[in-house]
C-alpha cells in the first residue's frame, strides 16, 4: 500500500477584513467550487474532504457536519482536524495522508475562518491552560514580542530590519488579487505605526482576515490525468512541543528546527538557500521572517537581516519568501497554512500570475501555531 | 422596508454565558492550597531528566515519566522575558475587556527549570529587562481563595 501524491487544484476566497455577504458554509463553498474549478474537477470526483478551523472562533461545534453543503460532503467521509495555527498545514497534511495511504484517491483539503465573527485574541486565549496561564496570557502577540525581543538582544537587530520584512510581504500582496491587504508600505510606515505590545508594531503583525482557502490532492495514477503540471508532495515534517507557555525556551525554536531537519534530510537537501526555489512562510509578525531562517537553516545565527536587506528574499532574489504576500497581508487563520500549502503548489504549477516565481520547482510551505509548533510541506515539480 | 431594502445584510449577535468548571487535578490543587494557605509555591522533579517543574505536574512531557518529587520553589525570581500589553481585547474569563497597559512576563523561580506567566508591576518596557531579579507580591492573609491571582504580581527587587 502506498502511492505518491500531488496537489492538482487550489482555489480560495477574495479575503477580506469581513465578509458580512457569506455565511461560513458560503465562504468555504467559494473556495472549494474555485478548487474544482481550477483542477477541472466535479464534486462527484472527490472521495473524501478533510476540513479545519480554529475551534472557539465561529462557535459552531460540529463544524464538519455542518458546513457539508459548502464543501460538498453530502454522503462523504469527511473528518475534522483542528491543530491551532497550524490547522491550515496540519489539514492539507492530513489530506495527504489520506490520499498516500491509498484509502482514497482524491481528496479536499479545506480551512477556513470568519475572524469577524469573534473577538480574536479572545478566543485565542480559550487555548491557554485555564488554571495557570490563562489568567495572564493575552493571545498570540504577546509570545511573539517575547520572542522578538529576546532575538534583538542576542543579535543587535533592529526593528527596522524587522520592518524590511514587512515591507516586502505588503509590495508582494500587491500582485496577488486574493490578497487581503494590497497596499505596499515604508519602513517608516512600520516603524511609525502604532506600539501594541514592544518590539511588535501594528505594521508588524498580521492582520484577522475572513476567508478560506482548499487544496486538491490526488494520488499519482490520477495526478497526471487531472493536471498537466502537478505539484509533487515529496515531504512533510510535523512538530509540537509544550502545553504550558513557561516551559517554551522563546530564545529557540526548536520544533522548527527539528522539524526542517527531518524534512531537508529526507529529501536530501543540503544547501536550502540554493537548492529551494521559494519559501511560504508561515510568518505571523515581521521578527519570524528573520529568525526564523535562520533556524532553518536558510542562513547562521543572525545572518538573515543582511540577506533580507540585500533582497535575496524578494520576487526575483535567490530565495523569495512570501510571494503571496504571506501571512501580513492575509490570515484567516484555519486557512492561512492551507493557503500556504495552495501558494506553494500554484508556484510549481506556473499559476501564480503577477506572483510567480520563474522556474519554480521545489516550494516549501510552512504552519505554525501553539507553543511554537511546526508542520512543513515541500512540494516538487517532480515526484519524489 | 428600510431604506436599504433587498441589499441589507443582516448579522445576529450573542453574547454567551456558558460557565465552566475546571478541576485542578491533585498536583495542581496541592500547589494552590499551599499558594492560598501558606503562601508557598512549589514544583515537581522529574525522576529522569531532574528538570523542576513549575506548574507542579505529573509527568515529565519529555521524558515520559511519572514524577511524585515534590520541590519548594522560592518566591524570588528572575524576569526572563516581558511584553508589555497595549491593545484592549475581551477577557474570556470575565467577558469584559482587561485593563491595559499592563506587562507580561516569565519568571523563572528560583530552583525551578520553567517559567511561571505572571504579570509585573512595571508597564514602562524603558524600565524592564531581562534578567531582573522580581520578587511575588500575595494578596493579604485572608483574601487569598487558592488561584494564581492570589499572586497579585511579580515586582522589581532592586533597580539595575
Amino acid at each position: 500500500m502506498g502511492q505518491r501524491v500531488a496537489a492538482v487544484g487550489f482555489g480560495q476566497t477574495y479575503h477580506r477584513s469581513r465578509r458580512d455577504d457569506v455565511n461560513g458554509i458560503e465562504l468555504i463553498g467559494e473556495a472549494v467550487r474555485s478548487a474544482l474549478e481550477d483542477a477541472e474537477l466535479t464534486i462527484d470526483d472527490i472521495d473524501a474532504i478533510v476540513i479545519g478551523n480554529m475551534d472557539h472562533f465561529e462557535a459552531v461545534n460540529y463544524m464538519d457536519n455542518w458546513s457539508a453543503d459548502g464543501t460538498g460532503a453530502f454522503m462523504k467521509p469527511v473528518f475534522k482536524v483542528t491543530t491551532g495555527g497550524t490547522t491550515g498545514t496540519t489539514v492539507g497534511i492530513a489530506g495527504y495522508h489520506h490520499v498516500a495511504s491509498e484509502m482514497f484517491d482524491v481528496v479536499l483539503a479545506v480551512g477556513w475562518e470568519k475572524n469577524s465573527e469573534s473577538d480574536t485574541t479572545g478566543a485565542i486565549i480559550t487555548c491557554s491552560d485555564p488554571i495557570f496561564d490563562r489568567f495572564s496570557f493575552s493571545g498570540a502577540l504577546p509570545g511573539l514580542a517575547v520572542e522578538a525581543s529576546a532575538y534583538m538582544k542576542q543579535y543587535g537587530v533592529k526593528e527596522e530590519d524587522a520592518a524590511r520584512v514587512a515591507v516586502r510581504d505588503r509590495r508582494h500582496g500587491a500582485l496577488n488579487p486574493y490578497s487581503h491587504l494590497q497596499s505596499e508600505i515604508t519602513t517608516e510606515d512600520v516603524l511609525n505605526s502604532t506600539m501594541l505590545s514592544y518590539p511588535v508594531k501594528l505594521l508588524d503583525i498580521c492582520p484577522r482576515t475572513d476567508g478560506a482557502g482548499a487544496v486538491i490532492f490526488a494520488g499519482e495514477r490520477k495526478a497526471k490525468k487531472i493536471s498537466p503540471r502537478p505539484a509533487w508532495v515529496i515531504g512533510t515534517s510535523v512538530r509540537h512541543a509544550n502545553c504550558y507557555f513557561g516551559d517554551v525556551d522563546y530564545t529557540a525554536n526548536d520544533s522548527l528546527k527539528y522539524a526542517t531537519r527531518e524534512l531537508f534530510g529526507n529529501v536530501g537537501i543540503k544547501e536550502p538557500l540554493k537548492e529551494l526555489d521559494l519559501v511560504e512562510l508561515y510568518q505571523p509578525y515581521t521578527f519570524a521572517g528573520l529568525k526564523w531562517m535562520e533556524y532553518m537553516g536558510i542562513c547562521g545565527p543572525g545572518e538573515s537581516p543582511q540577506l533580507v536587506w540585500d533582497g535575496v528574499t524578494d520576487l526575483g532574489g535567490e530565495l523569495p519568501f512570501n510571494p503571496s504576500g504571506g501571512v501580513l497581508c492575509t490570515n484567516c487563520i484555519g486557512a492561512t497554512g492551507m493557503l500556504r500549502i495552495g501558494e506553494a503548489a500554484l508556484q510549481i504549477q506556473g499559476k501564480a500570475g503577477a506572483r510567480q516565481v520563474e522556474g519554480a520547482n521545489l516550494a516549501l510551505a510552512t504552519g505554525f501555531g501553539g507553543t511554537f509548533w511546526t508542520d512543513m510541506m515541500l512540494l516538487s515539480s517532480r515526484p519524489w | 422596508m428600510s431604506s436599504s431594502g433587498e441589499t441589507e445584510l443582516i448579522k445576529l449577535q450573542e453574547v454567551a454565558d456558558l460557565p465552566y468548571h475546571w478541576s485542578a487535578g491533585k498536583y495542581g490543587s496541592k500547589f494552590l492550597r499551599s499558594l492560598r494557605d501558606e503562601k508557598k509555591l512549589w514544583g515537581t522533579r522529574c525522576p529522569q531528566c531532574e528538570k523542576v517543574y513549575f506548574p507542579p505536574r505529573e509527568v515529565c512531557g519529555p521524558c515520559f515519566a511519572y514524577i511524585d518529587e515534590w520541590v519548594e520553589l522560592s518566591t524570588e525570581g528572575t524576569l526572563m522575558a516581558f511584553s508589555v500589553v497595549n491593545f484592549p481585547f475581551i477577557d474570556p474569563e470575565l467577558g469584559d475587556k482587561r485593563p491595559v497597559p499592563y506587562t507580561f512576563g516569565y519568571i523563572q523561580l528560583d530552583g525551578c527549570d520553567t517559567a511561571m506567566s505572571h504579570f509585573v508591576n512595571e508597564h514602562d518596557h524603558t524600565k524592564l529587562s531581562g534578567g531582573m531579579r522580581v520578587k511575588a507580591v500575595f494578596k493579604e492573609d485572608g483574601q487569598r481563595v487558592g488561584n494564581m491571582l492570589d499572586i497579585l504580581y511579580f515586582e522589581i527587587k532592586e533597580k539595575q
